[in-house]
Parts: C-alpha cells; sequence; structure tokens
C-alpha cells in the first residue's frame, strides 16, 4: 500500500467497526453452516481407510486423486447443495457399492493423509457397518431362501452369517436369518446394492449408527469360561433324593418313578 | 478531445496481436491446464503415441495433484488450512506445497490468480461487459478487506478444527466443479460473476477473495515482475488503469512518486500483462525485480 491515506482516529474506528461487523456476522454464518455440514447423511459413506468424520474434513483438501484413481468410477465430490460436506468424496452403496480392490489404489495417492495411505488389508476397512434394518421385508424372514445379501457378501459366510431359527408362523420351516458381524463387515455395501427388494431391507450404516456399545463392566460367562478353560463357579452338586427303594425322580420330566413304571417301560 | 475507447490507441499503434498477446496466452494457459486435467491418462498420447500404456500426465485438481505420477503438487492456501485445522505434518502435501511455493515465488504469487485460477476468466468476462455497457460502481469495499477475511479464514480453521472456507469457497468449488461436475454449483459462480458486473468493479478477486490475498503474501518479493520502463512516453491516456484489475499498483511506478523505480513492486500486481497490451506507447515489460 503505497498510496496511503492519512486517516483520523474516528474514521480508522468507524470503519474498523464495520469491517469487524461484517467478519463476526460472515463468520458466524459459515461456523453455523459448517456445524451441519460436519453431520454426515447416514446414506454417504466415506472411502476406505478415512479418518475419523471430524479430522477428515481437517484433512482432506478436496482434490479428488481419490475419484480418479478408484477404477470403478464409485467416489463422486459432493457438489455444492449436496448434503455431504462441499467437495468431500464419498459413495452411496445402493448406487454404486465400494469394490474392495486389494491394493486399494484410493488411498495411495491421499495428499494430506485424511485417508490413510499406508493401509494394507481391505478387509480391516471401517466404512461403516451393515444392518438389517427392515426385518418385515427381508424375504430370508418372510422364510424364503433369497441369500442374496449372504452370497454376494466380499468377506464369505464372515461378516454375514444366516442364522437359524424356528418359523413360527408355519410351525415346520426354518427362518434363515442374514446376521451381520460387525468386527468383519468392511461396509463395502455389495449387500445392501444386491438386496433385491424395491428399497433395500439391509443397509450399511455409519458406524456410530450402527453399533450399540455393552457396558464396560458386562461379562459373558460362556466367554469367561472359555478364557480361563474351567468353570468360574462351583459346579452345582447334583440332588440326591432321599426315596424309597426302587423310586427314582426324574425332575425335567416324569416326575416320581415308582419300580412298577419303570418295569413296565 | 473526447478519450478514445480503451484500447483503441494500442490498437493503432500495435495492431491486434500486440494489443491482445498477453491476454491470449494466459487464456491458454487457463485452459490448457485444465484440459490436462480433463484429459486424465489420454494427454499421455502426446508423449508415447498410442494408448496400449496410458499414464497420468496429471491427476487431481488445482487443489491438489500428482504430475507424471510422481511429483505431488498442493495448493499452499488449502494445505495451510489443514495445518490450522490441527492436521499433522504430511510429507506428500508438504513437498507439494513447498513445490508450489517456490514456483510462485518465481512467477509472482498472484500470477496464480491471472494464469492458472479459472475464475479470473468468469470476473474478467465481468469486467469486459462492466467497461463495454460502462456500468459505474456501485459499492466500493476496501481492497483491504481480502486480508481481513484471510484473517477470518485463518481464525475458523483454529476454532474449528475443521477446514470452513472450503464448505463455501466459490474458487475451488469452481475449479474443482469444471474437474468432477458442477451440479448446483453453478449458482455460485453466477452469483460471484453478477457481483463483479452489477456492484462492484472485480470485486471478487480484487476486494474480497482471501485465496488471491494469500498468494499475493506468498508471492511479495517474486522474481518476476511488470515494470513501466517506459515511463517518459506516458501520455496519461489512461487505459492501463481502466483495464488492470488491481489499478492502484500502477501509479507509483508509472509517476515515479517519491523516487519509486518502474519495477511494479506491487503484491497485489497479478502479472497478468494486461497494462503491456493496452499501451500504446509500449510503456510496460515484464522483466526481473532486480532490473531497475
Amino acid at each position: 500500500m503505497s498510496q496511503k491515506k492519512r486517516v483520523n482516529r474516528r474514521e480508522f474506528l468507524a470503519e474498523g467497526g464495520k469491517a469487524v461487523g461484517g467478519l463476526a456476522l460472515l463468520g458466524a454464518a459459515i461456523g453455523g453452516y459448517g456445524k451441519q455440514a460436519a453431520s454426515m447423511p447416514a446414506y454417504a459413506l466415506r472411502p476406505p481407510g478415512a479418518l475419523s468424520e471430524e479430522d477428515f474434513l481437517g484433512a482432506c483438501v478436496r482434490c479428488g486423486v481419490c475419484v480418479k484413481d478408484c477404477p470403478y468410477d464409485i467416489l463422486h465430490l459432493a457438489e455444492w447443495q449436496e448434503e455431504v460436506a462441499l467437495g468431500t468424496p464419498y459413495f452411496i452403496a445402493r448406487d454404486i457399492p465400494c469394490e474392495m480392490c486389494e491394493d486399494i489404489p484410493c488411498v495411495r495417492n491421499c495428499p494430506t493423509g485424511a485417508l490413510n495411505r499406508t493401509m494394507e488389508d481391505i478387509e480391516k476397512a471401517e466404512m461403516g457397518t451393515a444392518v438389517l434394518v427392515d426385518q418385515e421385508t427381508c424375504l430370508n424372514l418372510l422364510g424364503l431362501r433369497c441369500d442374496i445379501c449372504y452370497r454376494v457378501c466380499p468377506v464369505l459366510d464372515e461378516a454375514i452369517t444366516l442364522e437359524r431359527f424356528h418359523n413360527t408362523r408355519t410351525g415346520s420351516h426354518a427362518l434363515f436369518v442374514p446376521t451381520v458381524h460387525a468386527d468383519q463387515c468392511t461396509g463395502c455395501g455389495k449387500c445392501e446394492y444386491a438386496c433385491p427388494l424395491p428399497v433395500a431391507a439391509i443397509k450399511v450404516l455409519p458406524d456410530k449408527l450402527a453399533k450399540g456399545e455393552a457396558g464396560a463392566h458386562y461379562r459373558l460367562g460362556w466367554k469367561e469360561k472359555e478364557k480361563a478353560g474351567a468353570a468360574l463357579v462351583t459346579p452345582d452338586i447334583e440332588h440326591q433324593y432321599n426315596l424309597p427303594s426302587g423310586f427314582s425322580y426324574d425332575l425335567l420330566g416324569d416326575g416320581l418313578i415308582s419300580p412298577e413304571q419303570k418295569g413296565g417301560q | 478531445m473526447a478519450r478514445k475507447p480503451v484500447g483503441e490507441a494500442a490498437l493503432e499503434h500495435k495492431g491486434w496481436w500486440q494489443s491482445n498477446r498477453w491476454l491470449i496466452f494466459r487464456r491458454i494457459s487457463q485452459l490448457s491446464i485444465l484440459t490436462l486435467f480433463l484429459m486424465g491418462p489420454l494427454a499421455s498420447i502426446w508423449w508415447v503415441g498410442e494408448l496400449d500404456n496410458p499414464f497420468w500426465v496429471i491427476k487431481g485438481s488445482l487443489a491438489s495433484n500428482v504430475v507424471l505420477e510422481t511429483v505431488p503438487l498442493t495448493d499452499p492456501f488449502l494445505y495451510m488450512q489443514t495445518l490450522l485445522a490441527g492436521q499433522a505434518f504430511e510429507m506428500t502435501a508438504l513437498i507439494g506445497a513447498l513445490i508450489v511455493t517456490l514456483f510462485y515465488l518465481l512467477v509472482g504469487g498472484r500470477a496464480y490468480c491471472s494464469w492458472v485460477c479459472p475464475m479470473n476468466i468468469v470476473t474478467d468476462s465481468a469486467g469486459w461487459l462492466r467497461r463495454k455497457f460502462g456500468l459505474k460502481k456501485r459499492c466500493e469495499l476496501s481492497p483491504r478487506l481480502r486480508f481481513l477475511i484471510l484473517g477470518l479464514v485463518i481464525v475458523m480453521s483454529v476454532l474449528a478444527g475443521s477446514m470452513l472456507w472450503e464448505l463455501v469457497n466459490p474458487v475451488t468449488l469452481f475449479q474443482r466443479g469444471i474437474l468432477y461436475g458442477m451440479g448446483m454449483g453453478w449458482i455460485v459462480v453466477i452469483a460471484v460473476f453478477l457481483y463483479d458486473l452489477l456492484w462492484s468493479r472485480n470485486g471478487w478477486c480484487g476486494h474480497l477473495c482471501p485465496m488471491g490475498a494469500f498468494y499475493s503474501l506468498l508471492g511479495r518479493f517474486s522474481y518476476i515482475r511488470i515494470r513501466a520502463a517506459e515511463r517518459e512516453a506516458c501520455d496519461d491516456c489512461m487505459d492501463c488503469f481502466s483495464i488492470c484489475p488491481e489499478p492502484q499498483v500502477i501509479r507509483p511506478s508509472l509517476k515515479g512518486e517519491h523516487g519509486v523505480g518502474p519495477v511494479i513492486d506491487e503484491s497485489q500486481c497479478t502479472n497478468c500483462g494486461r497494462c503491456i497490451d493496452i499501451c500504446g506507447p509500449e510503456v510496460f515489460r515484464f522483466g526481473s525485480r532486480f532490473v531497475k
């Protein structure tokens, strides 16, 4: 600024006050908007190896190298008025799911480490967790053997298993219930993509929505027993019945059994 | 004597090419950078001649990219925001930002604005229409406001631990939009255009854009500078002031006020070369900051 005008104090304060006021307004507006923009919609998934959402929004420079590096054109940079933070990469599983490339090309050239470049095993990805959100429309829960989500899962028979239950409606059939194991699920979205219903019954959700959390003090008896290699409590002593000679007692079944009954069997 | 329209004198003296060539060079520079990005691996056809084994000449966007699949380039303005937001130093981005910084120390910080940034085409068009229709300025904000906004960007990044400015930055929005899909982003670009056209001459680039402010600081002591080499020949036609996106930078060097040398050593000069084109008596030329 080589042609500085002399400004008196009053002018300086007036002009400075205007500027600071305007900036404060602008800052407040952007700050408020930023808070909203930081909440990812549940249908949007980040690429594999993404930092936590809070860190991701501070690290990602929105360059789109991951988009170009994805061989299947799955990733998309958020445009103006989309619900995802402007310019950041995401995908929608129902539109096109992650193919889980073994060499994970999308993370390799990330300049800022918003995606973990050193990630080696795509099966360790945590893009989200599949949840069978609708147990009333899922074909398997209606008693059919659709099994599509189970069969398309890239972590086959580990991330989704079919658990057998009694079909109480017919009384004589089985239900094969698709059951997601969160520690194995990468959130690739293949199951949601493949679900044959007009609206998927199984959906990949962000981990924070998909998972509950057990109390820190909870202990699962059977697991503790496995860990210890033996029962942790003294086994019950078998009950001794003081009965007349020849009699026996079946607690869960027939009750008192006389010698005649025994002989008759 | 009635004033001739802006550029008329240069046209008479030098012909069309000499009075438009830096503008043409800048448009070629801006468009070919975008074209290289858009062509992706197809661009390597110029090197390998066929596409059996294509490689990426440049991949990414102006925010950050990889050249020839090896050299990283990162926008220092964006990298600065990641650091302010509390993210760790990342070697790739750091190297990329340093290379870019060195480049602009050579060619002039705001050469980014006039030779690279596509938003320049939008605001130049608005400026051109403004001259064409003789629109008067409405509201003149201080050109120093952009430094306050730059300050705001810095403060917001630190306080929020997030790149808040990038949620609203029209410049990166436009650059990204051209390469990855604009969507509703056109609304923002048109808004900038209309603001420049109807409200304030060179309003966005010259008064508000914190990215330009950042680059002006980055290239404060850059090597290549325009100088008013033949300032004695100036016939006071004022065409350079009419066409310059930062007209306040010209006067000291052109008029030699307070013993200022002919080198336009002003951080806001974008090294666009429009003054060279538009000047009939050929006062201005590109040169080094050290040749006085």
